[in-house]
């Protein structure tokens, strides 16, 4: 067995103390959401001595609100308890499906939309959900709160933007527009239990006439990070998103991809798929607008 | 031994009753191989090669045998010398010597109290390497010029002997009639190449054992295995020990698919427990297990297949090579039997070679060698009847093997029920049922032989008319459960009255693994010869009570009667009645027997598979998928059922998905559950089974072995799907999204 302390503050100020005392003294401490990540990266590291910082018991990554003028998701906060949330659901269905594809139902249990973030994988399958809905991460640190987009958090694979003493408390949104909306697909070989080969999240607003106005593309798995692409967005934009729109959105998806060959699935497959995926999550995002008021 | 067959109308077999073992596993509380803990009892670890092939130039244990915790390091130097082994291959296999031959070759081992300490000390054991060239593939092995895994090895079964070091461990050959000739008189002839890849059996427990050697030199062992006999016997041999100083006890077992009748662990915590003098746990972690348990051959293969336009074969060819891992033994021999069994073919060559290469040695496979011989055989019977423009399955009919037709590997086949099944496939539903857009069918065939072995069972009349049975095979699917319902159809009494053991090396007679497919059919035998051997001793007992002549008493519906038109003022005789008084008419009854069965009969499959392809992704989803199986008598068809879906499910998972995957130094890429990927439930469909029941004329109840025939024949099935699909033929296993889009979009080139 390894030995490590574990510390559960309920104050944001105290987390941030622990973390800048084992910072300044050269140890390791490591954040604690649902944790399912966390534990299996644990088993695969040495056995030296760590901290681990547990955020569940701070009202600030617990609290979910979705009102007129903002979206606020904890980043504790169980995946279950997110796609078991209508509103939300009805609000950003994409986030919500993007949420329901990680971890089985037990996993669900714990896993955290903020841990899935913070995890920084080039696959992780919120990130292009959030991207696409223009969340802006919450962070808190001894400096006091900042707010960051999405794609400006992860850094590399694996890395994310917080500093020393800084934790992720939650993700800001604004509310979607009227005929806004969003959806996320990834492809695995699978139907479960597998990380995405390629990933797609889109987010649209039509106008009454059924054109688009504005729309987002981010995409997952087929770079070291996970993408913002503007170059697919414009290519929605002013269209009335019919198929032509929703292949070049695709390429564009494709261009801007630089996937590496693995055990996953080859570069090219990844290219090839994730204009599929951004095909498809348009065409399906639109659906949504087009259905929504 | 073999029985003949009895037609009576059953009472207990073939009804559908609960297992004993199965609530227990359920809800946690059976014990598997991990799950002993004796006390004083150390953890042990395994050092495992880093490269693919390097020779050892020394190895220093000497850090790690000063750690504070470690009671034992072991290298191969403490096991006796492979060359003097009965079996060097396996010797080397469980500890590595001169060379490490694949990634994940145990090089050396320690015990300690903990595993942080055990995997402490594993770490700071020094292995001096001088890395080799791997060879990582069947053509590279075969290739001029190869690198020679081992400069001993010479070909087996060469034509000619040559004295020249070869990766080829095996050559093999069947043929009959003139094969040229055939393919001159054909009208048609379709021809292709075939490869699959090397897969895991994917049991879902862990190779696990706790072995403890006394003062005097005996060992006890608890494991996880399907043969705890062949336990006994492989260890005993790679630690030159004597068979009667070593007990060994299966636990429960996690699946195991043929992948659990060999050894790994074993002899190496005996080695540690006797160095340590405590008991010593060793626990494979799934990572372990696909680098360094047995997989299954990966192979090439090439199919020839000549007709006459009404569909009539006249010629069939096949070449298939078998990697064999890092020692020789590959199912070449099976896998060349079975590919063309299914069919009369006045002429045929079919070849084979058993390859070295530096990968993990292969172990069985739930009939190892026929589903990637038959994937490519089935492959081209579909080409062939495409190319007719007969219907698949009358292509089949019209050359399918019947009883007295002449088998590919010899003998004469018995009843068998190839083409009961082919016309259950033609009459099913599911064969005409409409497709959907995109979707695609495929038919194929299977085959194996089944097994028959060595047996033993005992029953033991308790003192209420109670009845225990004890045999010695592990129960993987529902074995105990069936040797009950056997018993109770024999003795007349219920399944609930018969409680059934699997009992340890010393306890139960000697008994051959379960695999094979042959638990049912010959422990079964077994198991039915002992109930029989009771009956006669409940007889003697009543007609002793009764003061009549023995050949006066028959055992009817579970009691002693009369028989008929004897005239004697007697009530029946329940087993209750009889046990009860069992001390005053000659003491406790049991009854025994011990066989080696032979007439196994063959069992036959098809297997109608729907897939839907998603055109821009290459997704290939199965929809339906339909297993149909001759099981000569299923004793529990639950039972049965579970192991035609069972098969399906694992020879679905080998056609779309499983695979090891290898990075250019011979390190698999992909060692767990994430990305070597079995199907999981929400992959498959509902697979409808049918069973088909042809007696097997040489068991009393007509069983058939029924647990290896279903894998045979999916991937063929859902290949020929696929081929129905997209119009292209994919010649290579998995058919997994990159390579199915890759061929797509080849194709509209």
């Amino acid at each position: 067995m390894q030995s490590f302390a574990y510390a559960a503050p309920e104050t944001v100020e105290q987390v941030i103390a622990v973390l800048q005392e084992h910072s300044q003294a050269g140890k390791p401490a490591q954040i604690l959401a649902g944790g399912t990540d966390l534990l299996v990266q644990i088993r695969s590291v040495d056995g030296s001595a760590r901290t681990i910082v547990d955020v569940k018991k701070l009202p600030e990554t617990n609290r979910l609100e979705i009102g007129a003028s903002e979206i606020y998701v904890g980043a504790a906060i169980p995946g279950a308890v997110l796609t078991a949330n209508t509103d939300l659901k009805a609000r950003l269905p994409g986030l919500v499906e993007a949420i329901d594809l990680i971890g089985s139902t037990q996993i669900q249990g714990r896993a955290s939309l903020g841990g899935n973030l913070c995890n920084a994988s080039p696959a992780g399958d919120t990130i292009p959900a959030l991207i696409a809905n223009a969340g802006r991460c919450q962070i808190a640190g001894p400096a006091g709160t900042r707010e960051l987009p999405v794609e400006e958090f992860v850094t590399g694979v694996g890395t994310n933007a917080l500093g020393e003493g800084e934790l992720l408390l939650g993700i800001c949104f604004t509310p979607p527009a009227a005929r806004t909306s969003d959806a996320y697909l990834r492809f695995i070989p699978r139907t479960e239990m597998d990380i995405a080969v390629a990933g797609a999240g889109v987010s649209v607003t039509l106008d009454e006439k059924g054109i688009c106005t504005a729309a987002r593309v981010s995409i997952c798995a087929v770079a070291p990070t996970v993408l913002l692409v503007p170059a697919a967005a414009d290519a929605l934009i002013g269209t009335s998103l019919d198929d032509e729109a929703l292949a070049a959105a695709g390429a564009a998806c494709t261009a801007a991809s630089s996937p590496i060959s693995d055990k996953r699935g080859t570069a090219e497959y990844r290219r090839k798929v994730v204009a599929v995926l951004c095909k498809r999550a348009a065409g399906i995002a639109a659906e949504r607008a087009r259905g929504s008021h | 031994m073999s029985e003949a067959l009895d037609t009576r109308e059953y009472k207990v077999i073939g009804s559908r009753v609960v297992r004993p073992d199965g609530i227990d596993k359920v809800t946690g509380r059976a014990a598997f191989g991990a799950d002993l803990n004796l006390p004083g009892m150390l953890l042990g670890v395994v050092l495992r090669s880093p490269h693919a092939h390097a020779r050892i130039k020394s190895i220093d244990t000497s850090k790690a045998q000063a750690m504070d915790g470690v009671y034992a390091v072991i290298t191969g130097a403490d096991f006796p010398n492979a060359s003097e082994t009965e079996d060097p291959a396996l010797s080397a296999n469980v500890m590595a010597r001169e060379k490490v031959l694949y990634h994940g070759h145990a090089v050396a081992a320690v015990a300690a109290t903990s595993m942080a300490i055990a995997n402490a000390a594993a770490a700071a054991i020094e292995v001096d390497y001088e890395p080799l060239k791997p060879v990582l593939s069947l053509d590279e092995a075969m290739a001029d010029g190869a690198t020679i895994i081992d400069e001993q090895l010479r070909t087996a079964g060469a034509d000619e002997a040559s004295d020249t070091p070869t990766n080829v461990a095996q050559f093999m050959r069947l043929d009959r009639g003139d094969v040229e000739q055939g393919f001159a008189e054909a009208d048609v002839i379709v021809e292709g190449e075939f490869a699959t890849p090397t897969v895991h059996q994917g049991y879902i427990e862990p190779h696990a054992c706790v072995a403890t050697i006394n003062e005097g030199g005996q060992a006890n062992v608890w494991c996880s295995t399907q043969g705890h006999f062949d336990v006994r016997s492989l260890a005993a041999k790679v630690l030159k020990i004597n068979v009667a100083d070593l007990r060994v006890t299966a636990s429960e077992i996690g699946g195991g698919f043929g992948g659990k009748t060999t050894i790994y662990l074993e002899p190496v915590a005996i080695v540690m427990s006797g160095k340590a003098r405590r008991p010593v746990k060793m626990t494979m972690t799934r990572e372990e297990v696909f680098r360094a348990s047995g997989p299954a051959s990966a192979t090439k293969s090439r199919i020839k297949i000549g007709a006459k336009s009404d569909g009539t074969l006249t010629a069939m060819q096949a070449w298939i090579g078998y990697e064999a891992g890092a020692f020789p033994g590959g199912p070449l021999a099976p896998g060349l039997m079975c590919v063309f069994a299914p069919y009369n073919a006045p002429n045929f060559l079919i070849e084979g070679v058993d390859v070295l290469v530096n990968k993990p040695k292969v172990a069985a496979y739930r009939a190892p060698g026929a589903p990637q011989a038959m994937y490519a055989g089935e492959c081209m019977m579909d080409e062939l009847a495409r190319k007719l423009k007969i219907d698949p399955i009358d292509l089949r009919i019209l050359n399918a093997v019947e009883e007295g037709s002449t088998a590919t590997y010899g003998p004469k086949f018995k009843a068998i029920g190839f083409k009961a099944c082919l016309e259950a496939a033609k009459a099913h539903p599911n064969y005409t049922r409409q497709l959907a857009e995109g979707e695609g069918r495929g038919i194929a065939a299977g085959f194996w032989f089944n097994a028959g072995m060595q047996s033993s069972a005992e029953v033991h009349v308790n003192e209420n008319g109670t009845v225990t049975v004890i045999e010695g095979n592990p129960d993987i699917g529902g074995s105990r459960a069936s040797m009950a319902l056997m018993a109770a159809e024999e003795l007349g009494i219920p399944y609930e009255q018969i409680r059934v053991i699997v009992a340890d090396t010393e306890s139960a007679g000697y008994t051959n693994v379960t695999g094979g497919s042959r638990v049912t059919f010959a422990t079964g035998m077994a198991v039915i010869q002992a109930s029989r051997d009771i009956i006669t001793q409940l007889k003697e007992r009543a007609a002793a009570t009764w003061g009549i002549e023995e050949e006066l008493v028959e055992w009817e519906d579970g009691h002693a009667v009369p028989k008929p038109g004897v005239n004697a003022d007697v009530q029946p005789l329940s087993l209750a009645d009889i046990a009860g008084n069992a001390g005053r008419t000659g003491g406790p009854i049991l009854g025994r027997a011990s066989l080696n069965a032979r007439g196994a009969g063959p069992g036959f499959s098809v297997n109608l598979a729907d897939v839907k392809i998603d055109r821009e992704t290459g997704k290939v989803d199965v929809t339906r998928f339909t297993a149909i199986q001759d099981a000569g008598k299923a004793i529990h068809p639950s039972y049965v059922e579970g192991q035609m879906q069972g098969g399906a499910a694992q020879g679905i998972g080998w056609a779309l998905n499983e695979e090891y995957i290898y990075d250019a130094d011979g390190v698999m890429e992909n060692a767990g559950f994430l990305d070597y990927r079995v199907p999981v439930a929400s992959d498959l469909p509902m697979i409808d089974t049918q069973i088909i029941e042809i007696p097997n004329p040489t068991h009393p109840y007509g069983v058939r072995g029924v647990g290896e025939t279903p894998i045979v024949a999916p991937l063929a099935a859902v290949a020929n799907a696929v081929r129905d699909a997209t119009g292209i033929r994919i010649s290579e296993l998995p058919l997994s999204p990159p390579r199915v889009l890759e061929a797509l979009d080849a194709a509209e080139e």
